[in-house]
């Protein structure tokens, strides 16, 4: 049977130079910051300097006096919002326009230092920094909560006011949301155990730290349009929050995309493109341009990812089969509702078999910004807990940890946490993998005088699949065009326009991508979820295959045969009937215009199908016993990939999360005063590893096909950030002795447990 | 008849039943026996007529895109789910 595995691809799983690639080498490519217009103006958001306060005043009269000053406004020049979640804002998820609108420019309350509180538009940044200056915000200042258990607790500060557990309707809480998975008889599961771990675990709140601040320039013009250009990665979520937040029908907005410098989540929400049109509609229509400070993007306008509070309790028969599992997970949402618990509660038993478990989850309130997604959201907190665990109950069973893993792992079949069966997928082979790769099978040396070690873990993330649009035209010189609605971030174009090209049976150069604005492509979801070489990826094959049923006629009436009786075999139409020579697409596109004219292949999907994602990651570490600074001397990433298109670019993002995912193990934190301000807003501050800090990061792919797609491609973007912190508590465990369970484990931390330990 | 597996949260509304046998040809169809057989299980998964923004139905283990009009067989598993996210 011909399967992706054992299909003879021409361009599939080759490595050509990314069509997107000269121009961004070169700085020609258009990044948000990029645009300007004639009689632009500059835009800027004046901030709160408390963490939670109610607005008593704000008076812009002075700031509108400044001469350059073209408009200030505030929330309630919002159009007038409710709680009510409207469908598809943010993909398959629901947003609350009130709180969307709130966070931006905040209503009667700041909740985090760093919400914005008015804007203003002028005819330099100069003068809207000035303008800033001259708003006077009257604050009353309302007592603070931080820490995520703090803030459940009876008595604490309540955030929202109006925010009620399902169960205690009269009580206020900051408890905003409750999520729960349950299989089996914990109790009974428990009983049969040998051998039960159980740990709290730590994690702090952690920024994406994409390079590109957010940016966003805002055109409403007279006619009732409106035009945004912005860094995103979900241009129609874009179109429909800001069309919501202007009052404006979803059509009358449309989003141009800019290229994106990072955005790993963040980027698929607004931040400041409603506040550009709005400025933009208050002063008269003038373009508005706005790109906020890094300061501004760190202190969490942008939304960073959950700080945690994780209990895991595991139980395991002596020859090491996990019977029982208990966790208990509580996520910090910031200001507003909607943290990834829940994801991690799918997410962290996820790559087990386990027949009873029982997994709560807590989505909390607290006076920091409002969290947003960051790759396989919510997935990397609960791992590192799990993780941990299973490494210690594999030491305690006397087992090697990926062969427990291996016992243990969730096959085709077995029911997901949530439980639905997992289809066909790689967890064993990722396993095995690490097991057979050539760093697992080094032994670690040791040195005189530094602690090191080794660990290991894997991860899991569900990937995304939605709704996607393709457009494919054909060109008479035999090259062809692929229009999607999905922002490059990761190299999609190139593994895009590639489907294309062993579908037509061109060369990848042959076909040029483009991503469309929201006007010029059919509605396509964010670039998230690890979704648009999966789904984006079905529609330029879908739209592909619509060219070739075309160009099958187009030869038929040459041959004045049937086009039934025309096959497509190897990127050539074929007769059946007769023997006449195949047709090329390059033989075929001359001919178009006396056939019947141009050929257009289109498609829109709701990709179903989607294959989940495991990934493994193997870490030896050393420690300077004086500095407690931690070098990690090798690293090994494993991942089912389903069939790599470009697997440079498949490497590229394993690398990218697995980095990710050492930085927020070993020093990314969000470092928070008493008073709730962000202490290390910076890129110099908020310590992200530099390639100066780390090692080459040692990518290998498993091909396990994904049967829900025609080309068995999985989801390939996120999963690597999962397992690298789980495995690096693990391998700082095992040099020092000390099971670890707080992150990041930064040199004061871990000074900290070796001067308790070895004095 | 299909099998539809209740989330523990709302186990509270079909006596604690892990999971259901009801009949029905589509998502709608089912989510309407239920709600007879176990009133107001329909206001936690159904809200102006389709499914919730927060809730998300899985069929055979696939999403099932058409929401409430989707098509179930005699042997399906239904599974409601929270609506998914990513990064």
């Amino acid at each position: 049977m011909d399967t992706p595995q054992t299909h003879q691809f021409k361009v599939i799983g080759t490595r050509p130079v990314r069509h997107d690639g000269l121009d961004k080498v070169i700085g020609r490519a258009k990044y948000g910051a990029d645009y300007s217009f004639p009689g632009m103006l500059y835009g800027k958001v004046l901030r709160s300097p408390y963490a939670h306060a109610r607005i008593k005043s704000i008076n812009a009269e002075k700031a509108l006096r400044l001469p350059g000053v073209k408009a200030v406004v505030t929330h309630d020049d919002f159009a007038p919002q409710t709680t009510a979640p409207v469908y598809r804002m943010g993909g398959e998820a629901a947003v609350n326009p009130l709180y969307l609108a709130s966070n931006i420019l905040a209503k009667d309350k700041v909740l985090y230092a760093g919400q914005g509180v008015a804007a203003v538009a002028a005819t330099s940044p100069h003068i809207a920094e000035e303008a800033l200056g001259l708003i006077e915000v009257e604050y009353e200042p309302l007592p603070i909560v931080l820490d995520v258990l703090d803030a459940m607790k009876p008595g604490a500060p309540i955030i929202n006011t109006t925010i009620r557990r399902k169960e205690r309707p009269d009580e206020e809480t900051n408890i905003a949301g409750e999520f729960q998975f349950k299989r089996g008889d914990i109790e009974a599961g428990f009983k049969s155990a040998d051998i039960i771990v159980e740990r709290e675990f730590r994690t702090e709140m952690v920024h994406q730290g994409y390079i590109e601040p957010p940016n966003a320039l805002g055109i409403f013009s007279g006619d009732g349009h409106a035009t945004v250009y912005t860094s995103t990665q979900g241009p129609f979520d874009v179109r429909i929050m800001s069309a919501t937040l202007l009052g404006l029908p979803e059509g009358s907005v449309k989003v141009v995309p800019a290229e994106i410098g990072g955005g790993f989540g963040a980027k698929l929400t607004v931040h400041i493109e409603p506040v550009a049109l709005l400025l933009s509609k208050h002063a008269g229509g003038r373009p508005v341009k706005m790109v906020m400070t890094r300061t501004e993007m760190m202190r969490g306008a942008t939304g960073p990812t959950s700080g945690s509070v994780l209990r895991v309790r595991m139980g395991a028969t002596r020859d090491g089969k996990i019977v029982a599992a208990k966790c208990w997970f509580a996520y910090e949402a910031g200001a507003f509702p909607g943290s990834p618990v829940w994801l991690g509660c799918f997410t962290g038993l996820s790559p087990y078999n386990i027949d009873n478990f029982l997994v709560d989850g807590y989505d909390v309130l607290v006076n920091k910004p409002k969290t947003s997604s960051y790759r396989a959201p919510g997935a990397t907190n609960a791992a590192f807990a799990v993780e941990c665990v299973v490494d210690e109950l594999a030491q305690r069973c006397g087992m090697d940890p990926l062969d427990f893993r291996i016992k243990n792992a969730s096959r085709e079949g077995t029911p997901s946490v949530m439980g639905p069966k997992f289809p066909r997928i790689g967890c064993v082979e990722v396993c095995e993998a690490l097991k057979r790769s050539a760093h697992y099978q080094t032994p670690l040396a040791q040195v005189p005088g530094k602690y090191r070690g080794r660990g290991v873990a894997i991860g899991f993330w569900i990937n995304g699949g939605m709704q996607s649009s393709a457009i494919v035209n054909v060109h008479a010189d035999g090259t062809a065009s692929l229009v999607t609605g999905s922002v490059d971030i990761g190299g999609s174009r190139a593994s895009t326009a590639m489907v294309v090209a062993e579908v037509l049976g061109l060369r990848a150069e042959d076909v040029r991508p483009a991503v469309a604005d929201t006007d010029s492509i059919g509605y396509t979801d964010g670039t998230g979820g690890s979704r648009v070489a999966f789904a984006t990826g079905l529609a330029a094959y879908q739209a592909a295959n619509d060219v070739v049923r075309q160009l099958k006629e187009r030869a038929a009436k040459i041959w004045e045969i049937s086009p039934e009786d025309v096959d497509w075999i190897d990127g050539k139409a074929v007769s059946k009937r007769n023997g006449v020579a195949p047709l090329t697409l390059k033989d075929l596109a001359p001919r178009l215009t006396r056939t019947g004219g141009p050929v257009t292949g289109r498609a829109n999907v709701y990709a179903t199908g989607v294959g989940p994602s495991f990934a493994g990651c193997l870490v030896d570490l050393e420690i300077d016993p004086d500095t407690a600074k931690v070098q990690v001397l090798r690293c090994t990433v494993v991942q089912d990939v389903g069939k790599a298109i470009h697997p440079s670019y498949v490497e590229g993002q394993m690398q990218g999360g697995t980095v990710q995912g050492l930085g927020w193990a070993l020093n990314e934190e969000y470092v928070y005063d008493e008073k709730g301000n962000l202490r290390n807003a910076s890129f110099l501050d908020y310590r992200m590893p530099t390639c100066l800090d780390l090692p080459m990061i040692d990518p290998v792919m498993v091909e396990v096909a994904n049967p829900g797609h025609p080309l068995g491609v999985r989801g390939v973007g996120e999963v690597s950030i999962v397992p690298p912190p789980a495995a690096v508590a693990n391998a700082v465990s095992a040099a020092v002795g000390t099971r670890i369970t707080d992150l990041p484990i930064s040199p004061p931390r871990l000074y900290r447990i070796l001067a308790a330990r070895h004095g | 008849m299909p099998i539809v597996f209740i989330p523990s949260l709302l186990r509270k509304f079909t006596g604690g039943k892990e999971s259901v046998v009801i009949p029905g040809r589509t998502v709608g169809e089912v989510v309407r026996n239920l709600d007879q057989q176990f009133p107001g299980f329909r206001d936690q998964v159904v809200e102006n007529d389709d499914l919730k923004s927060s809730v998300a139905v899985s069929i055979d283990g696939d999403l099932a895109v058409g929401g409430l009009l989707e098509q179930v067989s005699e042997s399906s598993e239904i599974h409601f789910v929270p609506a998914i996210g990513g990064g």
